[in-house]
């Protein structure tokens, strides 16, 4: 940003604050500190506001705004903790949480306490609330898709689309509450145009899409994360210089990721930065 | 070299050349050595609006979209084919599973006109005799319910009771101003078209002047007919406003609310006067470009206007200098495929540029970021159809009817218990009450139980409101809707509990599942409603439920159909017409 932008000037719950033109109302919360809930924005991706945690009420507008992709305007006055957004954030809540296994998008296990969202009361005697209810795939050494507890952000599409890769090997099929991540005709991710760049899994917000050795610890009963460590590095496979963080278990590599924020990669890598590791220790 | 990634599968050469004979023999040209990340992304937009018409080319070939199909579409247009399958996946009259047959396919209408004339029934008689029955949503024939579309597998599609007679009611009434020419013209003629008041609005217009005719919209207070109420002139100003890059005007007309049927009788028999209106759209806000996006149930309504455009430009009154106007101005006809959610006007142009119809985010609005994010002026049929009287009758006159908050007249879908369902245009203030007298009064013996108002978007009122006149300000102030113009009558004798979990059930299956809260809000919803209807009322904390439901709906979904997907809902259980009174 240079010291010529302009910069506009709004309230939000109540204080004013004052941020560059073109800044997002989420982003000028953050700057507020106002901690917003969102799940299908990051850093690294165009927003698509799907996900609609986020929303937040700006006086003059008929219905809740999403705050990750709204920019603020001068003069705005926000609300984000109004009863009609605590409302529309916990029934979000409530609703992803009837539908989607939610055990391992930690960060929402806090939303759903501060909300107050009851996702059980969706079970009728006799009727169940219909969940998606779809086998594991399993079609490959390096990743499983659990769609039982994808949230239909979009993330993974995006990765793996304009925002990333440019692959384009999954995107949204079907429509409505059926509407799910699909390769075309369902073919096998070994079939499809995958390259197994994995940077789905970066961005997976839910453990919908992930690392065949995290799935595996799972199962078994031996993910720790709080005894992981993790190591930053640079990949040796090439000259472009992205870095990895390296996260070991028992002395034993577990997965790679990227830093978001970093100059190079944003968070992304390839094949060979994601799941080209295993030559440094034994097979298990 | 291309960098898309193919299944093994191929096209044979009947889908081959389908698709040649929809969207002809150019592919797109692709550079070698080129990667998708840089001149790529350019080149998969490119033809991608050819996307839609392809894939309507392979379901007419197969009775489906066959992996080879589509790899070859995909090819042809160098569209991913993940991307190709999940548009292919999004509408109703495309089957990505091998049917198992090829034989044609009859659609049979499920939605509360038909449902309450015993569809269910005919589709299963239909099914009994061996025809491939599809249960559909509303097909736009309430009038005729209940409804039938045969969609073919190598012949057109069709629909039984376009063969039959046009039934109109109000034929020859002097006061008609929007229907005046229904049953009167020839809908395959233009010179039948000009001797019966056609071309004369153009006419007018061009003489005119583009802010002449701007100014003319603004002052007549037309706002837009397709639900929303949007004025128009404020629209075409901000079009025409916009500069330095292509424009465009588009008639929805994917009509899909159900209990609507108003933009196929006027496309059917008066398809010229869509054209001509659309022209001085085109011509006020400078556009150069004209779209039709057309539900793809109405066959008839596509070729009439196909044929039309055809005898049109042919005149000289599309293409360069149209109708001599100085202004190049040309339409082109988009088919639909089955999505209630594409007549969300930027759901539409998402489905026009062949993506997914999913809606935007609004702001930015059509009238910058429209049709290929460019500025966009876009109307239903019937508010068009005003444009010409307001023209060549100028704006004091056009007021001269209706109210002086809802100028005009408008066009009314009725049908459900009525002794003559139809199309029916009124003056805005005619009283409920009226209007179903204009109709005939109600069939049987039974008493009025309740009206839909508006379309499954729009909400029930009980008989105590028949004395409410039609306007924008009278049904808003009820917190009612016109809606797109649907008048659905039932009486005592009607079980609503089928009819609320059937609109529960539409909602549910016609969102586009992009937003959390319409996309499992819905299914809720639907849930929620068949088990009131299973136990017959509705406890106190479902009842809640229902009531938390549709607020978090209201109030976070992205677009109209999230928005008014419980309205239909709150209203029936307030006026007690299911789960017991309240």
């Amino acid at each position: 940003m240079t010291s010529s932008q302009t910069s506009v000037s709004l309230s939000i719950d109540g204080n004013q604050v004052q941020v560059p033109e073109g800044t997002t109302i989420h982003k000028a919360c953050e700057s507020a500190e106002i901690n917003t809930p969102t799940l299908c924005w990051a850093e690294n991706l165009t927003p698509v506001n799907v996900c609609r945690v986020c929303v937040v009420e700006v006086e003059g507008n008929r219905t809740l705004v999403p705050s990750c992709a709204r920019p603020a305007e001068e003069g705005m006055v926000v609300h984000t903790d109004s009863e009609r957004v605590r409302h529309s954030r916990r029934m979000v809540l409530e609703f992803l949480g009837s539908g989607v296994d939610l055990d391992q998008a930690t960060p929402l296990h806090e939303w759903i306490v501060r909300y107050d969202a009851d996702i059980t009361r969706y079970d009728q005697p006799e009727l169940p609330a219909a969940v998606i209810d779809e086998p594991i795939k399993i079609q490959d050494d390096l990743y499983i898709r659990d769609y039982n507890r994808c949230v239909l952000c979009y993330k993974c599409v995006e990765a793996c689309g304009d925002d990333a890769q440019h692959t384009f090997a999954i995107a949204v099929a079907g429509r409505g509450f059926d509407a799910r991540i699909s390769t075309e005709y369902d073919v096998e991710l070994p079939e499809s145009a995958c390259v197994y760049c994995g940077n789905c899994i970066g961005v997976c917000p839910t453990g919908a899409i992930q690392f065949k050795t995290e799935f595996d610890l799972r199962l078994a009963g031996d993910w720790r994360p709080d005894q992981q460590e993790i190591t930053r590095t640079v990949c040796s496979y090439c000259g472009v210089g992205c870095n990895l963080e390296i996260h070991t278990q028992d002395g034993r590599i577990v997965k790679a990721t990227s830093p978001a924020d970093h100059s190079v990669t944003s968070g992304h890598l390839c094949v060979k930065g994601r799941f080209g590791w295993t030559y440094v220790q034994p097979s298990t | 070299m291309t960098d898309l990634h193919f299944t093994d599968d191929r096209a044979d050469s009947t889908e081959i050349e389908a698709v040649a004979a929809a969207i002809g023999n150019e592919t797109v040209v692709v550079v070698d050595t080129e990667r998708l990340i840089r001149g790529g992304t350019e080149r998969r937009h490119q033809s991608r609006h050819l996307l839609l018409p392809a894939l309507h080319a392979l379901q007419r070939a197969k009775g489906w979209i066959t992996p080879g199909g589509l790899n070859h579409v995909a090819d042809v247009l160098q569209v991913p084919p993940a991307e190709a399958y999940g548009v292919a996946t999004f509408y109703e009259m495309f089957r990505t599973v091998d049917p198992g047959h090829s034989e044609s396919v009859t659609h049979v209408c499920v939605d509360a006109a038909c449902q309450i004339a015993g569809s269910d029934t005919l589709g299963d008689e239909l099914a009994a005799k061996g025809t491939a029955v599809h249960r559909s949503p509303c097909l736009g024939q309430c009038e005729r319910a209940p409804a039938r579309f045969v969609q073919g597998v190598g012949t057109p599609d069709e629909v039984p009771a376009d063969s039959e007679p046009l039934v109109f009611h109000q034929q020859g009434d002097p006061s008609l101003r929007l229907l005046k020419r229904i049953g009167v013209v020839d809908p395959g003629s233009l010179d039948s078209y000009r001797s019966n008041g056609g071309y004369v609005a153009l006419d007018r217009a061009i003489e005119m002047g583009a802010a002449a005719v701007l100014d003319a919209v603004a002052d007549s207070g037309l706002s837009g007919r397709g639900g929303a109420a949007f004025p128009t002139g404020v629209k075409w100003r901000a079009v025409a406003a916009e500069e330095g890059c292509p424009k465009h005007v588009v008639a929805n007309c994917d009509e899909s609310e159900p209990g609507t049927f108003k933009d196929r009788v006027v496309m059917e028999n008066d398809p010229f006067s869509i054209i001509e209106s659309l022209t001085i759209a085109g011509f006020a806000t400078s556009a150069e470009n004209g779209w039709i996006y057309i539900r793809g149930e109405y066959p008839l309504a596509a070729a009439r206007l196909e044929a039309a455009i055809d005898q049109a430009r042919n005149a000289g009154l599309l293409g360069p200098d149209a109708a001599g106007s100085g202004h190049t101005f040309d339409i082109e006809i988009r088919r639909g495929a089955g999505a209630y959610i594409c007549g969300e006007e930027t759901a539409l142009f998402a489905s026009i540029e062949g993506f997914r119809g999913e809606p935007r985010s609004k702001p930015p609005f059509p009238t910058t970021h429209g049709l290929f994010g460019q500025p966009t002026a876009i109307n239903n049929p019937e508010t068009l159809l005003n444009v010409l009287d307001i023209v060549a009758l100028g704006a004091d006159e056009y007021r001269s009817r209706g109210t002086e908050k809802s100028p005009g007249t408008k066009l009314l879908c009725l049908s459900g218990r009525v002794a003559n369902p139809g199309l029916y245009e009124v003056e805005f203030g005619t009283s409920l009450g009226q209007v179903l007298e204009l109709a005939g009064g109600l069939t049987g013996s039974s008493e009025l139980r309740a009206v839909l108002l508006g379309g499954a978007a729009g909400s029930f009122v009980g008989p105590e409101s028949l004395g409410l006149p039609l306007t924008l300000e009278d049904t808003r102030n009820l917190g009612t809707t016109l809606g797109s113009g649907v008048v659905m009558a039932f009486t005592t004798d009607v079980d609503m509990t089928p009819v609320l979990i059937r609109i529960a059930e539409f909602f549910r299956n016609e969102s586009c599942g992009q937003c959390v809260p319409c996309r499992i809000g819905t299914q809720r919803q639907h849930e929620t409603l068949v088990q009131v209807g299973r136990i017959g009322s509705i406890t106190a904390d479902r009842r809640q439920l229902v009531d938390d439901m549709a607020r978090a709906m209201a109030d976070a979904s992205i677009c109209g159909l999230g928005h008014t997907a419980s309205s239909a809902v709150s209203s029936a259980l307030a006026l007690g017409l299911i789960g017991g009174t309240t």
